[in-house]
């Protein structure tokens, strides 16, 4: 999201055509080799000689105003080369930029890398440091002296709404509301977004469910802490080597923060281990650059896990009020919503994503959508795989299964009746194009899961979701080789792999050669033109289209070297089948020239055959997915079991089938963990609870079933090989679909997460109190 | 605080290295010995992926100092190959498509291994509980599965 | 910080009691390096015990097992005999951290590290193993319900140490189970945990019975009221009622981020009665 769409944003449509190689399983990926074998290099993993190690001090409170900062000791200590604090960086004017699907502000992102006039959060950076080693760098961070004035904090959304609240930001006024406040609030922004008329809808409705959902905020949960090694020269150039999920951003905000002219800084993205959204940020590299230039040597930083919980981004907790109308028969005809959302320490959470997400799987005429993006006292938030999306679908989808339920229709049935189709307009602006949301509900029917016999205390839930494609700048450059293999360097992150052989298999079905011969590597941000993050579904779907322009330039450079071989015009070359040939019997009998033949032409008919593309990328392809969960509820202890789990989902076209399954059940296993047992935690005094891996508790391989996948492909018209997206959806319907099936297994439903075991079981105690009580009134 | 002389088996080699009693074996392998196979994600013991054999015990490196590991053999990601020719684990993880960021990977592997050369068919629940104590957040763990089944049948000779 | 690794037991007893500044003996070190990554200790000497013969050895003693303290998990249940022996101890042990943690766990580090929520110290109390403690001025013995004393704290003096853990001899038709309540199936920290050990004449009249909870206090507690709940009846559903009621009414839980005081003593009885059932089928068969 983040911007408006362009008028000159690049579309390609739709080629229907025989397909040697895209949708195929390839047998070898170009990075997998060495990432069983440990030779991969991720951030962490690099080394320079001469290389300092830099640690970050972190705020023990939840708010605070700093008084003062005292790092003459640190300073002092024996192998200590540099320290920064809040006087080491410029401070920053409101200015907003993209950052991945969310929006940031540079007055806000400087003091949410290092601290200016107060702290915000638990783990909220203080000062850094920069060492000989990693033990004198973490003594000389217990010698830096901060004198605190603690204040009072909120963490809870509804809390922070409160009238009589702590605030964290004086000169923060409501925005989207006229007339313009007066008072300061923690609600940074209200956004309303309509579509019809609620009321008329609410009065046609014969049946109106209003709900309340609540949840805690969740970590994106990435194997790999981040890192980042930077190394300031003398000459005033910066080259930094960080885990990132878009390396050109970063060049970008690290320009900004530092004040540094974009061409002198050089960003190089390393193998990543996991991102989900949370690496759409910088946290280290302003730091290790700025410890690198003061200490005149290369300064290597890397997050302890506490850091990683404590500081960096996790997703927005919320308040969510779902009101919705509907026909006995079956037909909605009011959606309403309001959505309170967390951003944590400064403004701007995933609710512009909430907004658009919300309702957008069903063909509605009267929707009513308002929202708050609220400022709190825990880290500021990050995008996490889908951002804002899941928390919605929790309440839309729950109320949509009762209100089937209320109406004696099956839940898939009644999601049919009101299905978003191809020219359904949705509430936000763009009607949507074709799309493949019916089609994974038709195959969900049918499924055989459905008929899967379901024992006491199980139950069967569904649920769906909805994610569009973010487009934006994407740039790419292909260069064939002197022996016709080619090569792709390509700007966005490949964060799993998959988009390394995806754009290979995409230049080989374009040039007409094989797989093996394509190689496709990640360019630093000297190599190509500014690329925007991976991030909201984007990088196999925006990246391909840059990497199909720019093989389709460099096609036709060897067009051209044909026609000069052939002494013919350009026009009258084509490109068939892996050759040049003449485009008829009339241009004259020349022998078709393959890729090899003509790279080995190339110099005498004016130079190598390269092809680049500078393109932004239009935004489209909606994604669609239907999900079926059974679960176990132990009625004794609350525990729920996940039994048996089905996805389907629209990829558009799925360029290789086995890593888009794995895409999918990555995703629904994230869903499972969110739903049953994962959230932050903090105490009373604001201080988080859980920064590690034993206390937020994701999946592990024993907590889960196998994940069975279907694959819908109905091609997105805007690109050339139909791809959609696919991402963020699977994250999206698990959280209401394991609540619909807890309410089937035990007649709860349950609206605050997670539905973790102490939960269910108070729902249960409630349950049989107020069962004993309707006896007791029955009896009366 | 004094550097204190540690020998080692690793791979089959000999390394002899100074480390500093406070360093894990974890920290000896990666900042010592440049062998950044073993990754850390939480230097607590609780996401595996640090996963080493020390003496031909499964244990995360991050929980062994490196002075422990003095006179003991230890095996990691980097010795898993012979040469060119990928272990059948290695091969079916690529297969299956069970990796995708990659960074549990390497202790995914060390921890199957381990599992196989105990229990050369386990079931499926078997390997869901072996392989706990290595959490990956990409895969849903649902392909590592098949992969580890399908290089258990391989190795059986299946 | 200085590292030892004394082969016998009157090296280890010199070198922690000749020291000044904070010293840590370092079993499996899953605790104790946590804690050093964590800052929360910065000890001067760590005593690496692994190197003392009597502390790895696990031996039957006429049916009577005595256990080294640095015994690893795993060694623990590679030991099919103990497995047979003592099958609730082993489920505590089976539940400790992962395959990876339980290669260098010990039972004694995880009775010694003095967490309420470790998972072999109810089934070790229930077993009623008595700990040979070592140190400066001799040995004692000393049940292992009086190890720990609260979250982290023992009961053992400067420079004392558990050499290893003596397990009675069992009754014919005798049975033991424990259970534990954890969010996640595995790489979790007890909520609630829940040992029982009974044995039965040969009516299937339970005549001793011993219960133990973990993570309900600030140690795990011995709940007599829960035994007598069993001892003189055939563990029927009566007696499983009692026995529930014994254990959710001895729960003296906190709230914190594992779990409430309303879940945690209602679960502490159900979990009672599943380890009971248990416990209950092991000692028929």
């Amino acid at each position: 999201m983040g911007r408006a769409p362009s008028p000159f944003a690049t579309k390609i449509p739709y080629e229907k055509k025989d397909l040697k190689i895209v949708g195929t399983n390839p047998t070898a990926r170009g990075d997998a080799v060495d990432k069983v074998t440990g030779r991969a290099r991720y951030a962490s993993d690099i080394s320079l000689p001469g290389q300092l190690i830099g640690r970050v001090l972190r705020s023990p409170h939840a708010r605070a105003n700093i008084l003062s900062i005292d790092t003459s000791a640190a300073e002092a200590l024996a192998g200590v080369k540099a320290v920064v604090t809040r006087d080491d960086f410029p401070d920053m004017a409101i200015e907003h930029a993209a950052s991945g699907e969310l929006m940031v502000n540079f007055r806000d992102v400087t003091r949410n890398m290092m601290a200016r006039e107060n702290v915000l959060y638990d783990g909220h950076p203080v000062a850094a440091v920069a060492a000989t080693s990693d033990a004198i760098a973490k003594q000389a961070l217990k010698l830096i002296k901060v004198e605190y004035e603690v204040l009072p904090h909120v963490i809870d959304v509804r809390d922070a709404m409160k009238p009589d609240a702590p605030i964290l930001h004086e000169d923060q006024f409501t925005k989207g509301v006229e007339p313009k406040p007066t008072t300061p609030s923690n609600v940074a922004a209200r956004m309303e977004s309509k579509l019809g008329d609620i009321e008329k809808g609410f009065a046609e409705a014969e049946i109106i469910i209003e709900r309340e959902f609540n949840t805690k905020p969740v970590h994106q949960g990435y194997i790999e802490p981040q890192a980042s090694i930077a190394n300031y020269t003398e000459g005033g150039l910066a080259e930094v080597w960080t885990g990132t999920q878009g390396h050109f951003v970063f060049r970008a905000q690290i320009a900004k923060l530092l004040e540094m002219d974009l061409s002198k800084v050089k960003v190089i993205p390393t193998e990543l281990g996991g991102g989900f959204g949370g690496k759409n940020n910088v946290y280290l590299e302003p730091l290790a650059v700025m410890l690198s230039k003061k200490g005149k040597r290369p300064v290597k930083m890397v997050m302890d896990r506490d850091e990683v919980f404590r500081a960096t981004g996790p997703t927005s907790g919320t308040n969510v009020k779902v009101k919705m109308g509907c026909t006995r028969d079956g037909r909605i005809t009011a959606a309403q919503a309001e959505l309170n959302y967390q951003s944590g320490a400064y403004a701007g959470s995933s609710l512009p994503l909430a907004t658009i997400t919300v309702f957008t799987r069903y063909d509605l005429e009267n929707v009513s959508v308002v929202g708050h993006d609220v400022t709190t006292n825990r880290p500021k938030v990050a995008a996490y795989r889908a951002p804002g999306a899941p928390m919605v679908a929790f309440g839309v989808e729950t109320v949509i299964d009762e209100m089937a339920r209320e109406c004696g229709i099956d839940c898939i049935d009644f999601r049919l009746l009101n299905a978003a189709k191809e020219g359904t307009q949705t509430h936000f602006g763009p009607k949507l194009g074709p799309i493949g949301y019916i089609q994974t509900l038709e195959r969900a029917k049918v499924h055989a899961h459905m008929s899967e016999k379901l024992g006491p205390n199980q139950g069967r839930g569904v649920a769906t979701g909805f994610w569009f494609t973010l487009g934006a700048e994407t740039s790419a450059t292909v260069n064939v080789g002197e022996d016709g293999t080619a090569t792709l360097i390509f700007g966005t992150v490949d964060v799993t792999g998959g988009s390394r052989s995806a754009f290979a298999m995409i230049v080989a079905e374009e040039l007409g050669i094989p797989y093996e011969k394509v190689r496709t590597m990640s360019g630093d941000t000297s190599a190509l033109g500014f690329n925007f993050m991976t991030a909201g579904s984007r990088g196999t779907a925006a990246g391909s289209m840059a990497a199909v322009t720019a093989t389709r330039k460099a096609i036709a450079r060897m067009c051209e070297i044909a026609a000069r071989k052939w002494e013919v015009e350009p026009d009258q070359v084509v490109w068939e089948d892996g050759k040049a040939r003449p485009a008829g019997a009339n241009v004259g009998d020349f022998a078709p020239m393959s890729v090899a033949e003509l790279a080995k032409e190339a110099a005498w008919f004016g130079g190598t055959i390269a092809g680049h593309a500078e393109i932004n990328v239009a935004q489209g392809g909606p994604g669609f997915g239907t999900h079926i969960v059974d679960v176990e509820v132990d009625r004794r202890t609350g525990a729920v079991k996940v039994l048996r789990y089905t996805l389907i989902q629209d990829a558009g076209k799925a360029v290789y089938p086995e890593f888009i399954e794995g895409q999918f059940q990555g995703g629904a296993v994230q869903g499972i963990g969110t739903a049953l047992n994962e959230e932050y935690i903090y105490n009373d005094k604001g201080l988080l609870e859980n920064a590690g891996f034993l206390d937020y508790r994701i999946p592990v391989a024993s907590d889960v079933p196998f994940i069975n996948t279907e694959i819908v492909e109905v091609p997105n018209p805007d690109h050339p090989y139909g791809i959609r997206g696919i991402g963020e959806v699977p994250i999206i319907p698990p959280l209401p679909a394991i609540a619909n099936a807890i309410h089937d297994a035990i007649g709860i439903r349950m609206r605050d997460h997670p539905m973790s075991p102490p939960k269910v079981l108070k729902a249960l105690k409630d349950q049989m109190i107020e069962d004993a009580a309707a006896q007791g009134t029955a009896a009366e | 605080m004094a550097k204190q002389y540690v020998t080692t088996i690793v791979n089959g080699d000999n390394v002899e290295v100074l480390c500093d009693p406070t360093q894990t074996l974890l920290d000896v392998l990666r900042d010592e010995m440049d062998m950044t196979g073993t990754k850390e994600g939480c230097g607590t013991g609780d996401c595996g992926a640090c996963s080493v054999t020390l003496d031909g015990v499964l244990v995360c490196s991050c929980l062994v100092l490196g002075i422990e590991a003095n006179g003991k053999k230890v095996e990691t990601i980097e010795g898993m190959a012979q040469g060119e020719e990928l272990h059948p684990l290695q091969r079916k993880f690529i297969d299956h498509v069970a990796l995708q960021c990659g960074i549990c990977t390497p202790g995914l592997l060390i921890a199957s291994k381990a599992l196989l050369e105990e229990n050369p068919d386990p079931t499926e629940e078997e390997i869901r509980y072996w392989l706990a104590g290595n959490l990956c957040r990409c895969t849903g763990y649902h392909k590592i599965i098949e992969a580890v089944q399908d290089a258990a049948a391989e190795m059986r000779g299946n | 910080m200085r590292y030892e690794a004394p082969e016998t037991l009157d090296a280890a007893i010199g070198l922690l009691a000749g020291q000044s500044g904070q010293v840590k003996v370092l079993a499996g070190g899953t605790d104790v390096l946590v804690q050093i990554h964590a800052d929360m200790i910065e000890p001067d000497v760590i005593v690496d015990i692994k190197k003392i013969a009597e502390m790895r050895e696990i031996a039957d003693e006429d049916g009577a097992w005595r256990l080294g303290a640095a015994v690893t998990g795993k060694e623990l249940m590679d030991n099919a005999a103990f497995n047979a022996a003592w099958p609730g101890v082993m489920d505590g042990v089976r539940l400790i951290g992962s395959v990876q943690v339980r290669g260098r766990a010990t039972v004694g580090g995880n009775v010694c590290n003095a967490s309420p929520a470790a998972d072999s110290v109810p089934p070790m109390i229930t077993s009623r193993a008595i700990a040979t403690v070592i140190g400066p001025n001799g040995t004692r013995e000393v049940p292992v319900q009086d190890i720990a004393t609260g979250p982290g704290k023992t009961s053992l003096e400067a420079g004392e140490f558990v050499v290893s853990f003596k397990f009675p001899k069992r009754p014919a038709r005798s049975g033991d189970a424990y259970l534990r309540f954890t969010p996640r199936t595995e790489m979790d920290i007890a909520v609630v945990g829940c040992a029982v050990n009974l044995t039965l004449d040969d009516a299937g009249i339970c005549t001793d019975a011993i219960v133990s909870l973990g993570a309900v206090a600030a140690r795990a507690l011995i709940v007599e009221d829960a035994a007598k709940a069993l001892i003189g009846t055939p563990v029927d559903e009566a007696a499983m009622d009692a026995l529930a009621a014994a254990a959710s009414a001895a729960a003296t839980p906190i709230d914190d981020k594992r779990g409430t005081v309303e879940f945690r003593t209602e679960v502490a009885g159900v979990l009672a009665q599943r380890a009971a059932a248990i416990a209950l089928e092991r000692a028929k068969s």
